[in-house]
């Protein structure tokens, strides 16, 4: 097993974050359009997103929630149809218009997606995999961080006498939890979640918004989800979407209370 | 009513039994035909014998066949080595960076490519490949060689491999989840970090599949082998040299095997040998298959 001696570790290398700025904003988002072919799918979208908050970007199914998610890492890169305009500041970098390099960009974002992804490699490896890629070479950093990741998502305890066991050996729920761990060794800033528990039982789900409730404190996590049950449990900023475009954002508690729009108040009534 | 739906769905399911019965038996029936054809050749020679000595002389009784199986070995491997690692990279770039006009482009290519009949392969190695290392190859490296050689045949027998493969590569890498490409660039992974570290280690288990496949199709391709190889029944090391894989000896000398006593037995072992060749090949690569899955 891994033995650790953090006194040679270098703290700033392995991810403990500088105190944020409360209340500022970390993502702003400026007259972003995505287009498929003839079909507009992202309208117009301004917004700017809180740091260390969980904004929940909610909203039913094709309404854009995913796609705008994946635009703000530039996995949309990936469907070679789309064609994105408009601007996406993270920390003052517009990162559509970039020349910096977009793996470091990518690295500014951890991605949980709807259903856990692992690496075709084992548990410690999943982890360490994006350490590696940072650069990070010594054996006895990586371990550290991996410990300390995967004690951050709960899953040390689970997994430390099996980590060269493939990732897929695990539970949906502790793959997920994987996952996050992963995401978060490579020191974001920020917290992509992409309906995150839609494929979990209850109790893997509760396990990961309670896990989200303690990582806003250092991170900012931007959550996509239609469960009209969860944007209230989680969020602390509420953006409704409603065929690409954003209709309604603001407060949770005022937001869901007093729509102003009928599509929300609609949504909120077939929700409940 | 009822009876007759009950009726109908046991037929169904006899009919679809059976007929996987039929498949399951085929190569154990052409297996035990071959091996009864060979029986008299064993009371002459040792299973051993037969396999391991290289003295190849029909009129005298005497029937070696390690230099056909050395042969159609060298030749299977050569076209192996010239043929995975295109297939490898053609199938990364075909599903992981190409435009999707190219793909359009490529996969009636591929097709038409596999579709050929091998005749068509044959004469194209004659015209091709055998001047190519006869008259370019060999000479720059100071060997007299006619060009018909082992290279010859591995070459024709890796471009006939090449579009088989490819599909099968290519299907392979398109059941790679796209939400694992994200996971990995997500976490900062360049695109080849990506293929590299997921897409190929996921897609290890259908590789081998693939590759497995191609080169047991490879050891039983006869035709165009048999137009470039040369034919020569002798061991050597030196692909400049001419060969004589088991298929070519098969498909040679069947229209004269009466001629001459045990040939038709001597001809019908080596089908037979054919046969257990290539199902050690498929068991082989069934076990790396299991191997990487269970990784």
């Amino acid at each position: 097993m891994y033995v650790l001696n953090t006194e040679t570790i270098n703290t700033h290398d392995i991810g403990i974050r500088p105190v944020s700025r409360p209340n500022d904003t970390i993502v702003r988002i400026e007259n972003l359009n995505i287009h498929a072919g003839q079909h507009h799918i992202l309208k117009n979208i301004n917004i700017e997103i809180p740091r260390n908050k969980i904004t929940v970007m909610l909203g039913p199914s094709g309404c854009g929630k995913t796609t705008l998610l994946k635009c703000m890492n530039k996995l949309t890169d990936l469907h070679r149809e789309l064609r994105v305009s408009g601007k996406i500041f993270i920390e003052d970098d517009d990162i559509l218009h970039t020349r910096t390099n977009i793996p470091a960009i990518r690295q500014k974002m951890g991605l949980l997606s709807q259903q856990p992804y692992p690496l075709p490699l084992s548990i410690y490896k999943n982890v360490a995999y994006g350490i590696k890629l940072k650069g990070i070479r010594d054996k006895k950093t990586i371990a550290y961080i991996v410990e300390k990741h995967l004690r951050e998502v709960g899953l040390w305890a689970e997994v430390k006498d099996r980590l060269n066991n493939p990732a897929t050996s695990l539970s949906i729920g502790q793959q997920q939890r994987l996952c996050l761990a992963r995401g978060l060794a490579v020191k974001p800033l920020i917290i992509l979640a992409d309906e995150p528990t839609s494929a979990l039982d209850p109790i893997s789900s509760k396990i990961i918004e309670n896990l989200f409730r303690e990582l806003k404190q250092h991170y900012t996590i931007i959550l996509v989800t239609h469960i009209l049950r969860q944007a209230v449990r989680l969020a602390d900023n509420v953006v409704f979407m409603y065929y690409g475009k954003i209709i309604e954002q603001g407060n949770p508690q005022e937001l869901l209370k007093n729509p102003e729009t009928e599509k929300l108040r609609k949504y909120i009534l077939e929700g409940n | 009513m009822i009876f007759r739906r009950y009726l109908i769905d046991r037929t169904a399911s006899v009919w679809m039994v059976t007929a996987l019965l039929i498949i399951l038996l085929l190569p154990v029936l052409i297996g035990i035909a071959l091996y009864l054809k060979s029986v008299p050749l064993f009371e002459i020679q040792s299973f051993a014998s037969l396999v391991t000595s290289s003295v190849w002389l029909p009129a005298e009784g005497k029937f070696g066949f390690w230099p056909f199986i050395s042969s159609s070995l060298y030749v299977t491997v050569l076209s192996f080595i010239f043929a995975a690692p295109v297939c490898l990279l053609a199938a990364v770039y075909l599903t992981q960076f190409a435009s999707k006009k190219l793909i359009r482009l490529m996969h009636p290519v591929i097709d038409i490519l596999a579709g050929l009949p091998s005749v068509i392969y044959g004469v194209w190695g004659v015209l091709v490949i055998v001047p190519l290392v006869g008259k370019i190859l060999a000479p720059l490296l100071n060997i007299s060689s006619s060009g018909y050689t082992i290279l010859s045949g591995g070459i024709v027998l890796a471009v006939m491999c090449i579009p088989y493969m490819l599909n099968m590569l290519v299907e392979v890498f398109n059941t790679v989840p796209i939400g694992l490409k994200e996971a990995s660039l997500a976490l900062g992974a360049t695109y080849w970090d990506t293929v590299k570290h997921v897409v190929i280690r996921k897609s290890y288990p259908g590789i081998i599949s693939a590759y497995g496949l191609g080169l047991a199709k490879a050891f039983g391709e006869t035709l165009a082998v048999m137009m470039v190889v040369g034919n020569r029944v002798q061991l050597t090391l030196n692909p400049f040299e001419a060969g004589y894989p088991l298929p070519a000896l098969i498909a040679n000398n069947y229209g004269e095997m009466l001629s001459i006593p045990m040939y038709d037995s001597a001809l019908m072992f080596s089908a037979f040998l054919l046969l257990i060749i290539i199902l050690i090949i498929n068991i082989f690569f069934r076990y790396l298959i299991h191997k990487t899955k269970k990784r």
